[in-house]
């Protein structure tokens, strides 16, 4: 197991160097760089060729990349050219907002959908089960900005029952001091402030249901169709032939064996909500990673773009590696070497 | 069992990696076009596939013809009688934003823009992804190698936003550039997915028989490998068709895709953003009804097209 593990984390390895390589031609490749954002279109070429000269943007560009390279494995990802904040600092700020969207996404996706896919296969052909079928069609079909407006307005304009931007309302509560950026946390755990934490929840639920809807539709349907084939096995009518209850049998023998494609879906999917919020973090105003990763490229700012993005790609590769792990003990007949 | 990730039908799948298509799940034999005729019938028999068929039908018609029979022009500014626009009524049935232009010619016009991107992107993806696909899988060793370390690269980027970058500042705002990069950018997918059946094809008795009579490998590649690999390879097609409409709306409705003088449905929903929160929702809400419906009804089509094609498969 622990080689398997160690022959993946080297497979990452020219994974990480190819998409490096990849993200500085295509960054190198625009036209425009970022002193041409920082200086505004009415300067001169002299301060415009002083500012590419501080960046370092008028080495060739292999030597830009090697340079970038030797900074990355000192541990160093560069510093923003519109801010001049590290890009790692930038970065551990602004991920907590993004990890807890996620999460809350992720149990809103798991949480309604895994429960709706068992439903529907125990009721198979039934009415509740073509609702089921058609309506997680549609919610892979609405497009998360499409229903993040949705909800916006329904929710926040029209019946002002949720707040629609930010993460907490700055006008009565201040975190500007807090240890992490995790407000759920901060506020329930570290303040013990109830009104604070129901405050901090309530900014969240929009937008988790807006990033959730998308895994949630994926979530049901493979469940659904893994509990269908896990039903007709001999085992589960053996069971029931030995008059288990049916809340055994579906929790040790149904439940147990169908969970390895949903695990499948639901690491996948995890990784695919990092693209998805950015869009919904610009949406809701959210100040997370995808936000920060979008302002960057409206401000063509090179080296947040090349480190923001190998992030997230080894986030996302790490998480496919936990999910491919984490089979071998959802189903032991399953041994890497 | 077939692996998951392929089989997930989400139009928004295609930053994950994956291991392509179970093999052994693939349907292996059609000899000859009775296979065809009984996916046909199959296909047919799917009602939500039918409506899908319907809808998608008429978005296509509606891109064909709407502009040339809608009175009014998308683009053309009367003056608004409302401020922030007229809500939806006779004259214009989906209202008219905030400078009065007609919501419908909107809807009409990018449906137009929505369905070329689709379709020819769709097309430049299959086109790639069965010739690298087709390539590694039946050349193999060193070639299939490099190969899909290239589509694992493809396969860790942080897709949504790489083909924001690429939009923005390759794409220019044109419809022809955009095109090119959606479907050189969704290509992978269907690689995997054609190299694991040819990987398991290329050993069959039917290629082995047609490789010892003399058959040419360019000729057992098209001719007797690939109609046996076609069908799951349709299916994911067709998904990809569907997330490249999601994402020209995307990215326009972010700013970064066509620009403001053409009428897509993602840059309707990102004007009409700004005035939401004034109540006019029907600037927003018919655009995004559209985008949604397309979507819907494609993923309607590849829910049917599944069935027909891979009966085996599990959804």
């Amino acid at each position: 197991m622990l080689k398997y593990i160690v022959r993946r984390l080297i497979l990452l390895i020219p994974i990480l160097f190819g998409l490096s390589i990849f993200i500085i031609v295509l960054v190198h490749a625009l036209p425009g760089d970022p002193c041409s954002s920082i200086l505004g279109e009415h300067t001169s070429p002299d301060r415009l060729a002083a500012c590419r000269h501080g960046l370092g943007l008028d080495k060739p560009l292999y030597q830009q990349y090697f340079d970038y390279m030797a900074g990355v494995f000192r541990g160093d990802l560069g510093t923003s050219a519109t801010n001049r904040v590290s890009v790692v600092t930038s970065f551990l700020t602004r991920f907590p907002a993004t990890i807890e969207l996620s999460l809350a996404a992720m149990v809103v996706a798991i949480g309604v959908g895994v429960p709706l896919g068992i439903a529907a296969a125990k009721r198979q052909g039934s009415v509740f089960d073509n609702f089921a079928t058609v309506a997680s069609l549609i919610g892979i079909s609405i497009p998360i900005f499409f229903l993040g407006l949705l909800l916006a307005y329904v929710f926040g304009v029209w019946l002002h029952w949720l707040p629609t931007l930010g993460r907490v309302n700055l006008r009565i509560y201040d975190f500007s001091h807090a240890g992490t950026n995790f407000l759920l946390w901060e506020s329930l755990v570290i303040n013990h402030n109830i009104p604070e934490f129901i405050d901090v929840v309530s900014h969240l639920i929009l937008p988790a249901i807006a990033l959730g809807t998308i895994p949630l539709a994926v979530v049901a349907r493979i469940t659904r169709s893994a509990v269908l084939e896990v039903l007709n096995e001999d085992y589960v009518r053996t069971a029931r032939a030995k008059g288990l209850t049916s809340g055994r049998i579906d929790r040790r023998h149904v439940l147990r064996n169908a969970m390895l494609p949903i695990a499948t879906v639901i690491g996948l999917q995890t990784g695919l909500l990092l693209g998805g919020a950015v869009l919904t973090e610009t949406i809701f105003s959210w100040g997370g990673v995808g936000s920060w990763l979008f302002q960057a490229a409206v401000d063509k700012d090179f080296v947040v773009i090349q480190s923001g993005t190998l992030i997230l790609a080894t986030i996302f590769v790490l998480v496919n590696l936990t999910v491919d792990i984490s089979y071998a003990y959802l189903n032991p007949r399953i041994r890497y070497s | 069992m077939a692996l998951p990730d392929m089989q997930s039908p989400s139009a928004l799948q295609l930053g994950g990696p994956g291991d392509g298509a179970g093999t052994e799940d693939v349907e292996v034999a059609l000899e000859s076009l009775s296979q065809w005729q009984l996916a046909w019938r199959r296909f047919k028999l799917h009602r939500l596939a039918a409506v899908g068929l319907c809808i998608f039908g008429f978005m296509v018609l509606m891109a064909i013809f709407g502009p040339i029979l809608d009175p009014y022009d998308p683009i053309f500014i009367p003056n608004a009688h409302v401020p922030g626009g007229d809500p939806p009524s006779l004259a214009h049935l989906f209202g008219t934003d905030d400078v009065g232009r007609d919501v419908f010619a909107m809807v009409v016009n990018g449906a137009r823009i929505s369905v070329t991107i689709g379709v020819f992107s769709m097309l430049i993806a299959g086109i790639v992804g069965v010739l690298v696909g087709a390539v590694a899988g039946y050349v193999g060793g060193l070639v299939d190698n490099v190969l899909m370390r290239i589509v694992d690269v493809f396969f860790a980027i942080p897709f949504l936003f790489v083909i924001l970058v690429a939009s923005r500042f390759f794409g220019q705002g044109q419809l022809i550039p955009l095109i090119l990069i959606f479907g050189l950018l969704s290509w992978p997918l269907i690689s995997r997915l054609v190299r694991a059946m040819f990987l398991s094809l290329r050993e069959a008795d039917f290629v082995e028989a047609a490789r010892a009579v003399g058959v040419s490998d360019f000729r057992i590649t098209f001719r007797h490998i690939l109609p046996s690999a076609l069908g799951p390879v349709i299916v994911a097609m067709t998904l990809i068709m569907a997330s490249n409409i999601v994402l020209e709306a995307f990215v326009s409705f972010l700013g970064f895709g066509l620009t403001e003088d053409q009428t897509s449905w993602g840059n309707a929903l990102s004007n009409a953003q700004t005035v939401l929160s004034q109540g006019n929702w029907w600037w927003a809400f018919f655009p995004g009804m559209a985008i949604a419906l397309t979507v819907l009804a494609i993923n309607f089509i590849g829910d049917g097209l599944r069935d027909a094609l891979d009966p085996r498969s599990r959804l």
